[in-house]
């Protein structure tokens, strides 16, 4: 500890924690809940929300299950087999991967960068009431029968007006609309976050491996968006006004679609996995108690990926008469993306080879990933091969595939994570004991349920038919699979009951129960609502074991208004200050008329021009210019902030 | 029989192709992958009796100089991983060009429409005299290759016959096409393999290869115009197809029943299933089809109908002449 340095005072610590808790707190009461913009009040909402929504979708996939688990089944009939597997597969994609994957990062990324909030609190709001307003819109028209039954990839002219009458694909494709603008809100503020609100210190080549992932996610959102955003807005002009982009009787062509929406689509999947990538990598690292190896070829891998992942769309198109050039060149994309996830994979496994290993139910679920997750990869590559593809293409193998990948791949990180950070957020450890429990539950009955379904692909059974012939002989098989849900869903309830009694009764976990990596565990659990007391710094790549006991902290930021450090881009040398807007029903009043808007224009056009008035008027409020203006005068923040006042803490 | 409709059980040259490169594919995937568990394992076992475990902190990191065995180890297998991948590219790009080649002049032209839930087949022919039509039933030569010209009349369907071939989508104004040779006599099973609305899963079809004499009585057979019916009771129910909304969507050739929309039924009684590869073509199944169509395949475009039991046993009689 430096002389010249002053020392902060315990008296000054709970000067500044007063403030602080006064000028961060989160609104009470009804109109209060609807205000909040806080990261973790609405991080959480993402995570819960989501989480519902995976169990719905649950549900439904054992549905599915038990009307396959013997041939000629008369538990659901096709209509109602056709909307169950597209909200499924829908919701699964829609609402629960990646919002659950955005509600994670809303909530940790302020947290591992050192800061207060997300940049953009109040589009963060308005986000999240988007994806709500989707998830409950589908399932209100879901309950009284009128679900999408186009599947979850809404092929046109099938998902057309002419073969698809009544409102159930407009529902879908609205559905599409409100997440894409939740995903778009979300991955704006998250790539401002990162890249302007860093701790000083922590440069670009100190960012956390799970911060890098989800930048990489952040942008992958922003170029894959405006693809599904083109392909739902010409096929509600298709079925509401009477356009034919897709209609090929009227010079329309229904595979301008499938490129369309797989160039969005292909890249959706690894918006699900990336940030899965980052929960693993940060897992190993602190359950192998080293630095994870290999930091700069796991960023160069996230960022390979990313770039791939949108140049291996056809892929799904195989069967549709490609020609055989450009099927090549999609087979050799496709499998080179082998390539950096080979990259990751074996840096992990050095990671692991090398490290000394705590076997917590985190470490267990990324172990699992790994043991799942390859298998889905090898599949992958099979897949990628045009002529085996031109086999089991929407077959069973198919589905066999994309869940080793999609549930191996997000699935068991993601509750790895939720063990991980639950302590974080609600100050209470999960139950080990159960955890494992769980996990073995899941990973034996993931493999029971998906395992055999490559076998029902080779032997030919197609995927979304909602009964087959006894003298198929796939009845035993099926069986099997159907076995492995409920297994599956055993362990999920176990999970959520495990969730529930930590909540209330679960061991005090403290700041960091798992010696962490990451700055979020330097702040008491749970998170109080302005996170940091004093904003950090960081001296290394892992900034809790590279913190000096003398880690300076940054002082001489307001504690009278919500003021943030804003860093520089590469370097997060400290820049200016700014002030975050707080709390405001606003957001929460967009959303709600703009689902109104969106819904009704389902039924009638004219609901465009009416109901633009109600959104127009709460956004008018949002923006409403209100006392002085939120950024201090260029050379009065000059004069202040550079550089803020770097001082010692008292740990 | 070969195995029910299955990619790994193949009766011809295209599935065998494919088969063969899946075996190469699952040999390599499944050696990779015990590499990559056995490796897991040894880092498991590896550490898990570590006697003095330290908290977490910097000097925790591994020692550089195994970093840099480690360094060369990643670096190691993604270098395989790329070498094993490039191989299995070569194997795959060059079967998918065998794939593509039959190279004999003297293949058979079918023209196969999707429809929902039903395929039409169209045998073509240089003279137009010879060209006829069916459904759901595909009879081809056993070594002769068959070239399939593929479009659908509504949505995408897909083409897909596993113990012969891969599969290929019929995609309205879209014409694709796609060879098959059946090297065994015998009855292949498929189904429509992209989902295709209400009915997809009852979308099936069966192509019967059979020796090359068989196959052309099959098609002069075919070639033919329906019998006419010998008997007041099979004329009888000829007239009762006729007058009823049957003939509005069903052609049978020789009579005025010859509505372009459902099956051509001109030689049904020859097939050996009906509504698509559903139920087998027997005098009980085809009457339940005609009173309810709806209780077996809901959402079929065939309409319940009310027959009085003698027209209904007329019906049958004439259906069932149709050889």
């Amino acid at each position: 500890m430096s002389a010249e340095r002053p020392h902060i005072t315990d008296e000054d610590a709970l000067r500044e924690t007063a403030a602080l808790r006064e000028v961060w707190a989160e609104p009470t009461g009804i109109v209060g809940f609807f205000s909040n913009v806080s990261h973790t009040a609405i991080g959480l909402r993402y995570v819960v929300t989501a989480l519902v929504f995976f169990l719905l979708g649950g549900i439904e996939a054992l549905l599915m299950r038990i009307q396959l688990a013997r041939p000629e089944n008369r538990f659901l009939g096709p209509d109602q087999y056709n909307q169950i597997f597209t909200v499924h597969g829908s919701t699964m994609m829609f609402l629960f991967a990646v919002p659950v994957m955005e509600g994670m990062a809303v909530y940790l990324i302020p947290l591992m960068v050192g800061t207060r909030n997300v940049a953009f609190p109040r589009l963060n709001a308005f986000g999240y009431y988007m994806f709500l307003c989707g998830g409950l819109m589908v399932y209100a028209f879901f309950f009284i029968n009128a679900g999408p039954d186009a599947g979850w990839f809404a092929y046109t002219p099938l998902s057309g007006p002419q073969y698809s009458p009544g409102k159930r694909v407009d529902v879908w494709a609205q559905m599409i609309t409100f997440t894409e603008v939740s995903a778009l809100a979300v991955a704006t503020e998250l790539i401002v976050t990162i890249l302007k609100m860093r701790a000083p210190g922590m440069s670009l080549n100190r960012m956390p491996l799970y911060v890098w992932s989800m930048l990489v996610q952040s942008f992958m959102v922003i170029f894959a968006m405006p693809a599904v955003i083109v392909c739902t807005t010409l096929l509600i002009l298709d079925r509401l006004v009477g356009t034919h982009f897709f209609n090929p009787a009227e010079g329309g062509d229904p595979l301008l679609w499938q490129h369309l929406f797989w160039f969005f689509g292909h890249p959706e999947v690894y918006l699900i996995f990336i940030p899965a990538l980052g929960f693993v990598s940060t897992i190993v690292g602190t359950f192998s108690r080293r630095r994870v190896f290999g930091y700069m070829p796991l960023v160069l891998s996230l960022v390979a990926t990313a770039f791939l992942g949108f140049g291996l769309w056809v892929h799904h198109m195989f069967a549709t008469g490609i020609p055989q050039l450009g099927e090549s060149y999609f087979t050799a994309a496709s499998m080179m993306i082998a390539i950096p996830s080979g990259v990751q994979i074996f840096c992990w496994l050095g990671t692991l080879w090398t490290g000394r290993l705590r076997f917590k139910t985190p470490l267990l679920f990324v172990l699992g990933f790994v043991a799942i997750f390859v298998i889905g990869g090898l599949s992958g590559v099979m897949l990628a091969s045009v002529p085996i593809d031109l086999q089991v293409h929407d077959t069973f193998f198919v589905v066999a595939h994309f869940h080793y990948v999609l549930i191996g791949g997000a699935v068991f990180p993601l509750f790895g994570a939720f063990f991980f950070w639950f302590p974080k957020a609600t100050g209470r450890m999960m139950d080990d004991r159960l955890g494992r429990v769980t996990f073995w539950l899941l990973f034996v009955g993931f493999n029971l349920t998906f395992f055999p379904m490559h076998q029902l692909g080779l032997r030919g059974m197609p995927r979304r038919v909602y009964t087959y012939p006894a003298e198929m002989g796939w009845g035993p098989l099926n069986l099997l699979a159907t076995v492995g849900a409920f297994v599956m869903a055993v362990a999920v309830v176990l999970f959520l009951v495990n969730a529930a009694m930590s909540l209330r009764a679960g061991v005090v976990a403290g700041r960091d129960p798992w010696a962490g990596e990451t700055l979020e565990w330097s702040i008491p659990s749970p998170t109080p609502e302005y996170g940091f007391l004093f904003l950090p710094t960081v001296s290394g790549r892992s900034a809790m074991w590279d913190a000096r006991p003398d880690q300076p902290v940054v002082t001489g930021l307001r504690n009278d208004r919500r003021e943030i450090l804003v860093t520089n881009t590469v370097e997060a040398t400290p820049h200016h200050r700014e002030v975050l807007p707080g709390p405001t029903i606003w957001p929460f009043a967009s959303a709600v008329t703009l689902c109104a808007l969106l819904v009704a224009s389902i039924f009638s056009p004219r609901a465009v021009p009416w109901l633009v008035l109600p959104v127009g008027i709460s956004l008018l409020g949002w923006f409403w210019p209100r006392g002085k203006p939120p950024v201090p005068a260029p050379e009065e923040h000059r004069v202040r902030a550079r550089p803020p006042r770097l001082s010692a803490d008292t740990p | 029989m070969s195995a029910w409709q299955s990619a790994l059980d193949a009766a011809g040259p295209q599935a065998e192709r494919i088969a063969r490169l899946w075996w190469v594919f699952l040999a390599v995937c499944a050696a990779v992958y015990a590499l990559v568990i056995g490796f897991l394992f040894a880092a498991l076992a590896r550490r898990r009796g570590d006697p003095a475990p330290r908290p977490a902190d910097a000097e925790a990191t591994a020692s550089p100089t195994s970093d840099r065995g480690l360094t060369r180890a990643v670096a190691t297998a993604t270098a395989a991983t790329a070498l094993i991948l490039f191989i299995l590219l070569v194997a795959s790009v060059g079967t998918g060009k065998a794939l593509s080649e039959h190279g004999d002049p003297n293949a058979l032209y079918i023209e196969l429409t999707g429809h929902q839930w039903w395929w039409q087949a169209t045998y073509q022919d240089p003279s137009p005299s010879q060209q006829f039509e069916t459904a759901n039933e595909i009879h081809i030569p056993v070594g002769r290759p068959v070239i399939f010209i593929l479009t659908s009349s509504d949505v995408i369907h897909s083409f897909w016959v596993p113990n012969l071939s891969g599969k290929i989508d019929l995609i309205p104004t879209h014409r694709n096409t796609i060879w098959i040779r059946a090297d065994k006599p015998g009855v292949y099973r498929g189904q429509c393999a992209e989902f295709c609305g209400l009915q997809h899963a009852n979308m099936a079809l069966r192509v019967v290869a059979e020796s090359p004499t068989q196959f052309e009585a099959w098609r002069r057979a075919q070639v033919e115009p329906a019998p006419a019916p010998d008997t007041p009771d099979k004329q009888h129910g000829q007239q009762v197809f006729t007058s009823l909304p049957c003939a509005m969507c069903h052609t049978i050739r020789g009579t005025g029943a010859g509505g372009r929309t459902a099956p051509d039924l001109t030689h049904l009684a020859t097939r050996s299933t009906i509504a698509a590869g559903i139920l087998p073509n027997t005098r009980g199944h085809l009457a339940g089809w005609i009173l309810d169509a709806q209780g077996v395949k809901p959402g079929a475009a065939m309409p319940p109908n009310v027959l009085p039991p003698d027209d209904l046993q007329s019906l049958l009689d004439y259906l069932g002449s149709l050889q």
